[in-house]
């Protein structure tokens, strides 16, 4: 179990490092002629207006928190899923009783039109 | 020893183990040495693969389009990407003015990290895979987050309000459709008992493309959602916001954006033909571990060639279709049908083929009743704000010098 | 010193000096960076302590959906890549000798309880475990009240951030 954390954790070092390799030797390799008009944020071509932030709508957060709603409920559900096979039927049940409630609370959602992109 | 047919990996393995420790090496640094070896090889020829996969990509999108596709640098093209690769490593890196500058480099190394990890878990046949994690399915979800956390990095570092409003959008998009994803994941779980991807495999009499066909439609659809392909590549591609977060990188970060898409399109097909359609599994595979291998990169391919299909021939969704479609079709689906999936397989445990059967059928009805219900629903109607526009008329009397000057 | 303990000291100092920059930042997106850096290295403490569905968990609920959510909240904020000073307050030295009284009280009392220095093992082979762990929540005499209600935590939280987040110009 350690030992398959530990090929986990190298296999990580690895993968953050390979690109991180590629994208230094490409650094070595490329041209660097930095110029003012180069180095300014991209806009359409046109000088820059104001500064770079913009109107945040709540509706990527209503996204983001109904995710984090679900991916709570999977992982209460990931156990009972295992499990499955060594349960009796009302078990089973229990476990679909945790998902109608979430899909209730869906059901309120849509119907109180908070997860359209408006 | 096992003998090299049987199992090379395993062989090499054996031989590189008496080496270090003729040499005196202690055990447990023979041990590091042969892990940092097998994940180096597994990430170095994921990496390297990506080159053959952009060139099968381009030909097969040609021909779709009815031309041929690269083939001037080679025959038939092949040392195309090593030409585009040559160039992409001498492009400059252009990095603007006031960019956070250890998460604007991070970014697209944590793209590529999160989607070589997957690899780790990957069973290619009956033993040769990186790790049988038996935590599997839960780390594969989890290093798609990670992906998702070097999107918003880079939309955010840039510097750039565009790229910030891509980076939400994009971040949005994988979000919303990672919900149906991991709960379509949960129904190969309930089916095999584990969470390791390499038991689900072996789990896999009857592949779980005829027992849950609701969950293999779900994860390939969200799947291809979450790697930004067409047609839901709305937030990247080129032509929607100046392409997207990552319009402030240039040369080989760029071109790490882009090896990590494709990768991740593979992967994604590597994955739901693991968990889907049986993965190394096929007759004789157990005897000659060869054979597995072959058969998983078959079935690969096959779903390969069809996310490819998709990407040529249908248009892109809107932002709001899109979200549209996921929570108000696709999450209810996956609900509904982890539900009566859970239900109907439960009484029928000790016959495998009548809950196959049963699950065939149940899954048959509920994808149907949700098509009819909430696909209508999921069409919205826009109302109506102005009168159409009548058409040009040409007026009355221009039309006689027009006639006397045609030919 | 075995290498589990170099790599558990390792991973803690990454850990405690990572929380520690949360706290210190001086821009509140460094902040916010350096939690989901935490979070990662309490992920690794599981690994280490072969929790490993855990683990697991840990990146994909923390990493994966409330370090973007925390991300999401930062950029409500207007001025996020403003300098807003030094963080500490006039009297960190009292916090400090407080915290570390705190500390030594109790390292004292667990030296004073006998299990402190016993390696335990789960009873259970690792497969095991997580089948375990399933019965245990839906058993009647164990936990599954608190996993329905869990389930009703959800759907309340849902709809309060809802109500909470929702426009009010639209109708």
């Amino acid at each position: 179990m350690l030992s398959e954390w530990l090929y986990v954790g190298v296999f990580f070092l690895i993968a953050m490092f390979l690109p991180a390799a590629a994208i230094f030797i490409a650094g070595i390799l490329a041209p660097k002629k930095p110029n003012p008009i180069k180095s300014s944020t991209y806009e359409c071509g046109i000088e820059t207006v104001g500064p770079a932030w913009i109107q945040f709508k709540a509706q990527y957060y209503i996204y983001t928190l109904v995710f984090l709603v679900f991916d709570v409920e999977v992982v209460l559900l990931f156990p009972w899923a295992v499990a499955y096979h060594q349960l009796p039927l009302f078990a089973v049940v229990e476990g679909v009783i945790f998902i109608l409630i979430l899909l209730g609370g869906l059901l309120y959602a849509w119907r109180k039109r908070a997860l359209e992109w408006l | 020893m096992t003998p090299w047919y049987q199992d090379p990996v395993q062989f090499i393995a054996e031989w590189l183990r008496g080496v270090l420790l003729g040499w005196g090496m202690p055990p447990s640094g023979v041990e590091l040495v042969l892990t940092v070896l097998g994940a180096g090889t597994i990430a170095l020829l994921a990496m390297l693969w990506v080159v053959f996969l952009i060139w099968y990509e381009r030909k097969l999108i040609g021909r779709i389009q009815d031309r041929f596709g690269p083939n001037r640098v080679g025959p038939w093209g092949i040392f195309q990407p090593i030409a585009d690769m040559l160039k992409i490593f001498t492009k400059e890196y252009i990095t603007p003015e006031g960019v956070d500058r250890v998460p604007y480099n991070l970014a697209p190394i944590l793209a590529v990290a999160s989607v070589l990890l997957i690899w780790a878990v990957i069973p290619f046949t009956m033993t040769v895979m990186g790790v049988n994690l038996n935590v599997g399915i839960v780390y594969i979800i989890a290093s798609g987050g990670l992906g998702v956390l070097g999107i918003i990095l880079a939309g955010w570092s840039s510097n750039n309000k565009y790229a910030l409003l891509g980076g939400f959008r994009a971040v949005a998009q994988l979000v919303s459709y990672e919900v149906p994803m991991v709960v379509s994941l949960l129904i190969p779980v309930i089916l095999a008992g584990s969470l390791g991807v390499n038991d689900i495999v072996m789990a896999q009499r009857i592949p779980y493309l005829l027992s849950a066909p609701v969950a293999a439609l779900i994860f390939f659809i969200t799947s291809m959602a979450e790697t930004g392909r067409s047609p839901f590549d709305l937030t990247e591609a080129e032509s929607e916001i100046v392409a997207g977060f990552n319009i402030e990188y240039s040369g080989l970060k760029f071109g790490m954006f882009y090896v990590a898409e494709f990768l991740h399109a593979f992967t994604v097909s590597l994955l739901f033909a693991t968990l889907f359609l049986g993965g190394w599994r096929g007759p004789l595979a157990e005897q000659v571990p060869l054979l597995g291998f072959v058969y998983l990169v078959v079935k690969t391919f096959v779903v390969y060639f069809v996310v490819i299909l998709f990407r040529g021939s249908l248009p892109r969704f809107r932002i709001d279709q899109m979200m549209d479609l996921n929570w108000k079709l696709l999450t209810p689906l996956a609900l509904v049908s982890l539900v009566v999936s859970a239900l109907v397989a439960k009484p029928l445990e000790e016959m495998p083929l009548a809950q196959t059967l049963a699950l065939l059928v149940s899954n048959g009805i509920v994808l149907i009743l949700f098509i009819e219900g909430t696909g209508k629903k999921v069409q919205r109607k826009r109302e109506i704000v102005g009168k159409p526009r009548p058409l040009a008329v040409p007026h009355p009397e221009e039309q006689q010098p027009a006639q006397s000057t045609g030919g | 010193m075995t290498g589990l303990q170099i790599a558990f000291l390792a991973i803690a100092a990454v850990t405690l000096a990572s929380a520690v920059l949360v706290v210190s930042s001086r821009k509140i997106m460094h902040a916010a960076l350096w939690l989901v850096l935490a979070l990662g290295g309490i992920a690794a403490l599981f690994a280490t302590l072969e929790a490993s569905f855990f683990a697991a968990v840990q990146v994909m609920v923390y990493i994966g959906a409330i370090a973007i959510l925390i991300i999401f909240s930062v950029m409500l904020t207007r001025r996020v890549m403003e300098d807003t000073g030094p963080q500490n307050t006039r009297y960190w030295p009292a916090a400090l000798v407080v915290s570390l009284g705190v500390f030594g009280g109790i390292l004292f009392l667990f030296l004073q309880w006998p299990g402190f220095s016993v390696e335990s093992r789960p009873g259970l082979e690792q497969g095991d475990l997580l089948v375990r762990f399933g019965q245990a929540l839906v058993s009647p005499d164990e936990f599954v009240v608190p996993f329905e209600v869990a389930s009703i935590l959800l759907v309340a939280a849902m709809i309060g951030a809802m109500i909470i987040a929702r426009d009010p110009s639209r109708k």
